[in-house]
């Protein structure tokens, strides 16, 4: 263990990205000094949370002295420059491997960058390295990974939520200031609530997916992974905006995230209307997390907010439309990997058709949950199904919009819990599929109805001491609002603790190193 | 809803192209009619004059100028290929023996 390791609390590791940069522009210190001390980190504490599956150490550091070089010829090129960051391992970097967490596509290395990458580097954030995540984004705990799972570093006994485990507990556990993540039905705020995190979720359309392997395209959504509502938003503004390429990309004129984060941060929200859903909450939410989240209203109605409620009488349907929707999309999406362009080749013995080599690849290099789904959406996409299921999924689809814009008339914002129960243990559901999908009921409609979400911590849970995550949904082209009204209730909260939740995160400086249970890899 | 059989779910992973053995079809037949069973409620929630979504924002006639732009070399497309062959993916056999 390096000292690195045992010195957060004191160190630029504990910093978040907005002070990073403001050091940075003082000159107090440089990329390079920040990009090092998380390789530090990494290197101390990832071999008991993995959260990393690729680490550029020379990469990071290379970029990092060009940002320096910048910096010191008085040209920086974005608020973030220097500032380090990890990417989840489904967007593509070139000259880096990027898995998806699945033994399909060990060892690719893409020939080009993803838009949100490039305009990372655009921007002069070095990138640290590629995070773990369930294969193929399929999943509420990263134990899908084809690589292992990663460890929420409050509990490394515990899940840090997933598809994006790996972004939210290497944020989590000091490893890096931002990441990036990709949410479908909940994928950056779950783990974001599991680790005592930020993420959001943008409007559908807000951040390009070009260079995003993808799960189901008419939800998946790429977004910010922080430890503060403001740092979520400044990465927004440099990943965010229309892009040519992703022909689902809005063209529209976005005003500055961080600005509305810094006006939220004074935390007046006097004549802001706060909609508590009530479908998402009470019955099947752990009783610690319900506490908090009415902790967290009882703040907003302190800085100003009105708070009505609101019934969507629909979202109690959208998981069900969800499992039928996310898994038609990912099975047609899947097909991709048919071993003839890129990715594993298994060549069964004596003279295999084309047909026989995509089988035998196929089921060598997808995981169970891949395997569950594509022949789920399979089934939902055939001759005979397909109204009574995919049609029927697309018709609720309509009615939560509707349920949306109706509480929308009543609400500037939607509140709720992110999640209905802290991190589970590692294991715990991992073959119970329907009980897994159970993590993702409050975190969907907005994927559904592509309007953006925030989670943020509203504090842990008396029962078991782990994090609970506060979700804030806004109508789309708003998510500015989110910034604004999460900004406020951090500020709130922080002033009640203290300081941020994670200063009561475990150091993971004398953790002893835990054996994997149900061992994935 | 009809509960799924193992035979259907050997016939779906023929359709998905995936070949599954005796032990992931005894596991996985089960599971699938649980997940089903689950998400069955919704079989009667829309109305018939409720109009599918497919796209939560949808955009139409999405084009760009048709410009020449650079893209990726022949060396770096096949760069992730499992086999290639002058300036070619190379992929087994296609046609069967009677074909």
């Amino acid at each position: 263990m390096t000292e690195q390791g045992k010195e957060r609390g004191t160190s630029l590791l504990d910093k978040s990205a907005a002070e990073l940069a403001d050091l940075l522009a003082a000159g107090e210190t440089t990329s390079v000094a920040i990009t090092q001390a998380c390789l530090d980190r990494i290197a101390a504490v990832d071999t008991d949370i993995h959260a990393f599956l690729h680490v550029d150490a020379e990469g990071a550091l290379a970029q990092a002295a060009a940002s320096d070089a910048r910096r010191s010829a008085g040209e920086p090129a974005s608020p973030l420059d220097g500032v380090p960051i990890a990417v989840k391992d489904v967007l593509a970097t070139e000259g880096l491997p990027t898995t998806c967490g699945s033994k399909i596509l060990e060892g690719w290395i893409p020939p080009y960058d993803a838009t949100v990458v490039e305009r990372l580097k655009d921007a002069g954030l070095p990138i640290l390295g590629k995070t773990n995540m369930d294969e193929f984004a399929m999943g509420s705990s990263t134990e899908h990974s084809a690589y292992g799972p990663t460890h929420n570093p409050w509990d490394l006994d515990r899940i840090p939520g997933g598809s994006g485990g790996g972004s939210a507990a290497a944020v989590a556990a000091f490893e890096a200031p931002l990441a990036i993540g990709t949410d479908t039905g909940g994928s950056i705020r779950q783990p974001g609530a599991v680790t005592g995190t930020v993420g959001l979720k943008p409007t559908y359309g807000g951040i390009s997916r070009y260079g995003l392997v993808a799960m189901a395209n008419s939800l998946d959504q790429v977004g910010p992974v922080t430890r503060t509502v403001l740092d979520s938003a400044l990465l927004h503004d440099v990943i965010g905006g229309h892009d040519p390429r992703d022909s689902t990309s809005i063209d529209h004129p976005w005003a500055s995230f961080a600005e509305a984060a810094r006006t939220g941060a004074a935390g007046d929200l006097s004549g802001v209307r706060v909609g508590v859903i009530t479908e998402l909450g009470g019955e099947g939410y752990q009783a610690g997390v319900q506490q908090r989240f009415d902790e967290s209203v009882a703040l907003l109605v302190k800085a100003g907010a009105e708070v009505v409620e609101v019934s969507c009488p629909n979202f109690v349907h959208a998981l069900a439309a969800y499992y039928l929707i996310m898994p038609s999309e990912a099975s047609s999406n899947l097909a991709r990997f048919d071993a003839m362009r890129y990715g594993l080749r298994v060549l069964p013995d004596g003279d295999p058709s084309a047909e026989d080599v995509m089988r035998a690849s196929r089921d060598a290099g997808f995981g169970d949950e891949v395997k569950r789904r594509i022949i789920l959406g399979t089934y939902a996409l055939s001759s005979g199904y397909y109204d009574a299921y995919y049609g029927q999924a697309q018709k609720i689809r309509t009615l939560i919009s509707r349920d949306f814009e109706a509480a929308f008339e009543k609400a500037d914002v939607l509140v709720s819990p992110t999640a209905p129960t802290t991190a589970f243990k590692l294991g715990e559901k991992l073959d119970d599929p329907v009980s897994m999908y159970l993590n993702d009921i409050a975190t969907i409609p907005a994927n559904l109805a592509g309007v953006p979400g925030l989670s943020l911590p509203a504090g842990l849970a008396p029962e078991d001491g782990l994090p609970v995550g506060f979700q804030i949904l806004a109508p789309a082209l708003a998510d500015d609002r989110l910034y604004r009204v999460g900004a406020a209730l951090e500020a709130l909260l922080e002033a009640e603790w203290g300081g941020p939740l994670l200063d009561q995160a475990p150091s993971l400086s004398d953790v002893e190193p835990v054996e994997t249970p149900g061992g994935a890899a | 809803m009809p509960d799924i059989t193992r035979d259907e779910v050997a016939h779906l992973a023929n359709l998905a192209r995936i070949d599954l053995d005796d032990a992931e079809l005894d596991h996985l037949a089960p599971q699938l009619s649980v997940i089903l069973e689950s998400i069955a409620s919704i079989a009667d929630v829309a109305a018939a004059d409720i109009p599918p979504t497919s796209h939560a924002i949808p955009l139409t006639n999405v084009f760009r100028e048709d410009v020449v732009r650079p893209s990726l070399t022949a060396e770096q497309a096949l760069s992730g290929a499992p086999a290639s062959e002058q300036q070619r993916f190379s992929v087994p056999r296609i046609l069967g023996d009677e074909q």
